[in-house]
């Protein structure tokens, strides 16, 4: 085609041609060159998660060591999901993580949207505290749960010293079935401050011209509160609740650390991930370690999508009046 | 607000005498947040430098007496390998990652953010659902996959992967590079520059904040990364300093004096940089958290 044009008899138009055709060109080249850009991540999705994560579903339906690969069907999951309690830990494991999960939850949020609000009230030294606050976040887990574990020795502990200054008796904490997973729960309250950031932050975006017309309007504090930032900060709110459930539904280097490996006592602190480690890295049955993966994957999936589907109830988002804002 | 609504002379005092007894309360309340926020770290420091008598009194001595600087030798020369080998795994695993995540994070949001491409959209789509995915659901395969490379005891299967990029820095840089004007990009166009030269003239220097903050992200996270270390080291001369604290934990339980010097010595690095880069740390959370 370009060969006919230029057989043309014009400069003007050659020119012309040859400028759509360089044009074109350009615009395949930089086709490419995306493609070329964006390969990094696609080789890596393919390689190291869309991969392996099919082969963990194949491993599931087998019984296999580093060495031995054997067919058992369904066998892991019939396994798993007995409910003879004799025969598996998962609804254990699972009623340890929700537990931690759902109480943890709702009190870093609680604590960090508080500390965010405070913050926000044209507070001098705010900086100072952001920075205060949001310390524990940026401590290695291990140096996180050697401390705890520390702070929580049933005799000589610090948090056990402060429930008898006034005249409590501490309990034996991460040595008690009762009272090991709340050990836990109280320790991630700790880092709060990761959440106040977010929540300072989306706090921060509330145009004040709506809290002064609101004002002007004849609204109290919590008239604003419950009209203004709650619907305001929903979209935030969103964002933490489904990356704190996927975060910490993770939790493992505490429970590690501080119980040894173990998720003692009685398997009372047993979480989801620290029993796949065990079966997979310590009994080597990778199969049945593949097959509780996708279990744990498959139950955080529902939960992401049951959120993302009732957010549409709660969630407020600003362009669904303002048109062009988003 | 303030001329209209407050008509005397008396209310407007009382209304002043009300917000300073309001912001009182509210400096009282986050100052006693604060104090109880640095306790445990206090503690752990006071633990680190008391003589052995005075670790288990009860009720607590805050101020050891005196003061045991030697705790900090001691706990350093606990292992039977040298601690410089812990501190130097532990860098070059960071380092190296954070290395990796830079380099192909800031290629892959350039190309989402300001390329045209068939596919881009769907492409993006994937990149941020891989956010939801939690890691244990792939950690068997690869294990078997880096095994069979004779990967482990290395520290391949932890730096390599990060070099393929990773949806939330994708996501982070990408939002950060469509705050930079386009206009920018068309008089690069006019004046000749290609895609590339566009990346590189244009958008890696604008964006040397955006890449400051996913470079401090990543080093912390490498630094304070302990399960997939755990899974793949085995041999004391290949240990992280996480791993290797852990290890002292397992097998010497309750030296509280030698365990707080080494925690504090492993906190340092990630608590350094971020009390140095504050506001990059603060910027960066606000750019994933808030749009997210």
């Amino acid at each position: 085609m370009s060969a006919e044009l230029q057989s043309s008899q014009t400069p003007w138009t050659r020119m012309l041609a040859s400028n759509a055709w360089s044009r074109r060109t350009l615009r395949q080249r930089e086709e490419l060159i995306a493609y070329l850009l964006v390969s990094p991540w696609v080789i890596g999705f393919l390689a190291f998660i869309l991969g392996p994560m099919l082969t963990s579903l194949g491993l599931s339906f087998t019984e296999t060591d580093l060495f031995t690969l054997e067919f058992v069907g369904l066998e892991n999951y019939t396994k798993l999901l007995s409910f003879d309690t004799t025969r598996t830990l998962f609804w254990t494991t699972l009623y340890n993580t929700a537990y931690y999960v759902f109480l943890s939850i709702p009190l870093t949020i609680s604590v960090g949207f508080f500390i965010a609000m405070l913050l926000n009230q044209n507070i001098s030294g705010q900086p100072t505290y952001r920075v205060v606050y949001y310390l524990p976040a940026v401590i290695p887990g291990i140096a996180t749960s050697l401390l705890w574990l520390w702070l929580f020795q049933p005799e000589f502990g610090l948090i056990n010293w402060a429930l008898s200054l006034v005249g409590i008796e501490g309990p034996r904490w991460l040595f008690d079935r009762s009272t090991a997973k709340m050990a836990l729960v109280l320790m991630s309250v700790w880092g709060a401050g990761s959440n106040m950031l977010i929540f300072l932050a989306g706090l921060q975006g509330i145009p004040t011209e709506l809290y002064e017309a609101a004002t002007i309007d004849g609204a109290g504090i919590w008239r604003r509160f419950r009209s203004i930032t709650i619907p305001m900060i929903s979209p935030t709110l969103f964002f933490v609740v489904v990356t704190q459930i996927i975060w910490s539904s993770q939790v493992f280097t505490n429970v590690y650390v501080m119980t040894e490996g173990k998720g003692g006592p009685a398997n009372a602190t047993l979480m989801m991930v620290l029993y796949l480690y065990q079966v997979a890295f310590r009994q080597y049955r990778m199969g049945y370690a593949s097959a509780y993966a996708w279990i744990f994957f498959l139950i955080l999936l529902v939960f992401t999508l049951v959120l993302f589907r009732s957010s549409k109830a709660w969630v407020y988002y600003e362009t669904e009046i303002g048109g062009q804002r988003s | 607000m303030s001329g209209a609504a407050v008509g005397m002379g008396s209310s407007r005092a009382s209304i002043e005498r009300s917000r300073r007894t309001q912001t009182f309360i509210i400096h009282a309340v986050l100052i006693a947040g604060g104090i109880i926020v640095m306790i445990p770290l206090a503690w752990m420091l006071s633990t680190s430098l008391k003589p052995p008598h005075q670790i288990t009194k009860f009720p607590p001595i805050w101020i050891p007496d005196p003061f045991v600087w030697s705790n900090y030798v001691r706990a350093v020369t606990i292992f039977p390998v040298s601690f410089v080998v812990f501190v130097r795994n532990s860098m070059y695993m960071s380092l190296m990652i954070t290395l990796g995540t830079v380099l192909s994070n800031a290629v892959v949001a350039f190309a989402f953010a300001r390329l045209t491409f068939r596919g881009s959209r769907v492409l993006f789509i994937i990149v941020l659902s891989t956010m939801m995915l939690p890691q244990q659901v792939t950690m068997i395969p690869l294990f078997i996959l880096f095994s069979k490379f004779g990967w482990i005891n290395t520290y391949n299967p932890l730096i390599v992967p990060h070099f393929f990029a990773n949806a939330y820095f994708v996501f982070l840089l990408r939002q950060f590079y469509t705050t930079i004007p386009r206009e920018l990009d068309d008089a690069a166009r006019i004046d000749g520059c290609g895609v590339i030269g566009l990346f590189l003239r244009i958008m890696l220097p604008l964006s040397k904040p955006a890449l400051g903050i996913t470079a401090i992200f990543a080093f912390t996270w490498a630094w304070n990364e302990f399960l997939g270390p755990l899974i793949y080291l085995s041999r004391m001369e290949t240990f992280p300093l996480a791993i290797a604290l852990s290890f002292l934990r397992a097998a010497h339980g309750v030296l509280w004096s030698e365990l707080m010097v080494v925690s504090f010595i492993a906190m340092l690095p990630p608590v350094l940089l971020f009390f140095v880069a504050q506001k990059h740390y603060i910027q960066g959370i606000v750019i994933t958290g808030v749009k997210g």
